[in-house]
């Protein structure tokens, strides 16, 4: 008879493995997660936050999310180059599937006709979604792209354009305590609002874009905040924090032509629609212009896009400017629809999460900041409704902080990356400069 | 004088970086700026393309003032400069990078192409690479090459030879000489004092932000004090 080994014990064999010991992990995070977005505990049954999250059914959903979190690390890690080739082939799919120009037109048109056809048999709830959280949300993301993306500039006060839109809404339509210059009808003050956004990204990005990076990300920081506590405490002029109500619907009269925005969602949606569509195509063209190629060089490098003959300040602050204007164009279309504006909607976590659509489509990317912003508007209230999930909304940065670091292991270019964007990213890699412009290479001042 | 920058003086804050710089370079020279680590000479090119302001002194370029202009009115001067450290757009093709040489440029940019690639042949045959993925001999040879895409009257070259084997610092080198046989002036600031004032007509030699000594190249090639600092005769000199 051979001799008897004592077998390693399955405790001590699970606990050097690496896959159980990330197992372990996966689920306990998924775990603090579900603790986290449970239930609050209070004085009186302070373990209750614990017991209430842990002890109901929804914590099934949140194992599950440890799991398939751990499944997909484990995957990476085993099939890593397997799944980037078939994810290379998916993300390249609809540019080799469309080729031809002529089919791409009409891809383009059956996605129109489907914005345009679609929202009719959604419920009440849906288009009000598809307006306040989506629609608004995607223009909001466009515009930020172009800051972001485009130029490379990290702007974390964007809100604050977007709160100037607004408010130059108000102010026309003679919704504000101060009286304006002349009464407009909230349609004609559409360019109105747009202007004062576009000025206000002029006055603030002719200064301060001569700094880079962090430095600037800090200046627009403080604007958006500026901003925010400026409507707060103006109150004769602002409001104040009650915010002010009475912003008339569009209508327009002209020629003719009469029609009213009332109080139904959808015709918000296909003015807004409009915008959108508008500005794709204007940026789509901006993108491949002087001044696109412009914004790729400062991206890459300003001290040799100034070497080229660029003149680095100018393009900078057009693309704030057109950024900013995108942003005010948003929050008075959005003022128009509910009405009413308030210092709480510019808060600088809407600034962030902004930045987080953009990042989460694809930096640079036209369609990825469209799906960004719809697919990460879209969920949330997805969820909310859901009864299995009871998403609630003050977790929502949360998760999006989950799935921005989920995405920056596994899809760092974002779900639908330009094609560029995806080269630098590549090359950063390998080692070949960083990964984005937004670093400070010689210090605050070029 | 093509280039003539009189008392020049520049400052970092309160540090005083250039302390009353007086130097020209006249049409079709080869003039070479040596000088040790932080002496000041990527400083005075710097200023020159505006990426740097001055604080006191004056620059003339072909009779115009360039006191305060910012560095693409420079460039559309006609002066080119190669920063330090080549500074070419790593992730744009070679094709790329040399477009965006010609950024301010109408018109055809075909017949400079050719130029620049018979130049440099190895960039013709690598110019859908990116140029971050080059060696540093070639990303040297593409930064020069985008400046003569602005087809510049004044090149300001800022230590080419940094971090290259000798070999293609020689190639380099022929390249430099070619291109001013073309007619473009040349400022080089070099630290291979040797190989510098072997190609240059002029040279300068800075210190501390000054320039203590000027002559004729050859001449500088056998003064014993710059043999002694920059050329390495004495043990324990050098820049």
């Amino acid at each position: 008879m051979s001799t008897v080994r004592a077998p390693t014990p399955l405790l001590r064999r699970l606990w050097l493995s690496t896959d159980a010991r990330r197992l372990a992990a996966c689920v306990a995070g998924g775990l603090v997660l579900a603790v986290m977005t449970g239930p609050e505990g209070s004085g009186t049954a302070p373990t209750s936050g614990f017991t209430g999250s842990l002890g109901n059914s929804r914590v099934i959903g949140f194992v599950v999310f440890g799991v398939v979190l751990w499944l997909l690390m484990t995957a990476r890690q085993r099939y890593g180059t397997e799944i980037r080739a078939v994810s290379d082939r998916l993300s390249a799919a609809p540019r080799r599937l469309l080729p031809d120009k002529r089919v791409r037109g009409v891809f383009y048109l059956v996605l129109l006709g489907i914005a345009i056809g679609y929202p009719t048999v959604l419920n009440g709830f849906w288009q009000e979604v598809l307006v306040d959280q989506i629609g608004v949300y995607v223009l909001l993301a466009l515009g930020l792209n172009v800051v972001v993306g485009y130029a490379g500039l990290l702007d974390l006060g964007y809100i604050a354009f977007y709160a100037i839109g607004a408010y130059s809404a108000a102010y026309w339509t003679g919704a504000l305590p101060v009286h304006p210059l002349f009464h407009l009808n909230a349609f004609y003050a559409i360019p109105l609002a747009v202007l004062a956004a576009m000025l206000a990204g002029v006055i603030l990005g002719a200064p301060t874009l001569r700094l880079r990076g962090d430095y600037l990300a800090i200046v627009t920081l403080g604007f958006g905040e500026i901003i925010e506590i400026v409507a707060n405490n103006l109150q004769g002029v602002t409001g104040g924090a009650q915010g002010v109500i009475g912003i008339p619907h569009f209508s327009i009269h002209f020629l003719g032509v009469v029609y009213h925005w009332g109080l139904g969602s959808l015709p918000y949606y296909y003015l807004l629609l409009g915008f959108i569509v508008v500005v794709l195509i204007a940026f789509h063209f901006l993108e491949n212009s002087r001044v696109g190629r412009a914004w790729v060089a400062i991206r890459e490098d300003e001290v040799a896009a100034e070497s080229s003959g660029i003149n680095v300040l100018k393009y900078k602050v057009m693309a704030f400017a057109i950024g900013a204007s995108t942003s005010g164009l948003a929050g008075m279309v959005e003022a128009s629809k509910i009405g009413f504006v308030e210092p709480g909607d510019f808060t600088v976590q809407l600034s962030i999460l902004i930045l987080v659509l953009v990042i989460f489509g694809g930096m640079g990317s036209l369609p990825g900041a469209v799906i960004g912003a719809a697919v990460l508007q879209f969920l949330p209230q997805y969820l909310r409704v859901h009864p299995l999930f009871g998403f609630q909304q003050q977790d929502l940065y949360l998760y999006l902080g989950a799935i921005l670091v989920v995405m920056m292991i596994f899809r760092p270019v974002g779900v639908f990356p330009s094609r560029r964007r995806k080269r630098e990213l590549g090359l950063a890699e390998h080692g070949v400069g960083s990964a984005d412009a937004m670093e400070s290479t010689t210090g605050p001042i070029s | 004088m093509l280039l003539q920058l009189a008392d020049l003086e520049v400052r970092y804050g309160t540090i005083p970086a250039l302390k009353g710089i007086t130097l020209d370079v006249g049409d079709g020279e080869i003039v070479t700026l040596l000088g040790a680590n932080g002496a000041g000479k990527t400083t005075t090119l710097r200023t020159i393309s505006g990426l740097q302001r001055a604080w006191r002194g004056t620059i003339t370029f072909a009779g115009t003032d360039l006191g305060h202009m910012a560095p693409h009115e420079v460039m559309a001067l006609g002066i080119g400069h190669v920063p330090e450290g080549r500074r070419i757009f790593p992730r744009m093709t070679v094709l790329e990078n040399l477009e965006m040489g010609a950024y301010r440029r109408r018109g055809s940019i075909r017949p400079d192409l050719d130029r620049v690639f018979g130049l440099f042949p190895v960039l013709g045959e690598r110019r859908k690479q990116a140029g971050g993925t080059l060696s540093g001999g070639e990303q040297q040879m593409l930064a020069i090459a985008r400046s003569l895409m602005g087809q510049p009257r004044l090149l300001l070259l800022d230590e080419p030879s940094m971090g290259l084997a000798p070999l293609i610092v020689r190639d380099i080198f022929a390249i430099i000489r070619q291109i001013r046989a073309d007619g473009t002036t040349i400022l080089l600031v070099e630290q291979n004092a040797t190989q510098a004032l072997r190609l240059a007509d002029r040279g300068y030699v800075m210190e501390n932000g000054v320039i203590v000594m000027t002559d004729r190249a050859e001449q500088l090639l056998r003064d014993p004090r710059v043999r002694a600092a920059y050329l390495g005769e004495t043990a324990g000199a050098g820049g």
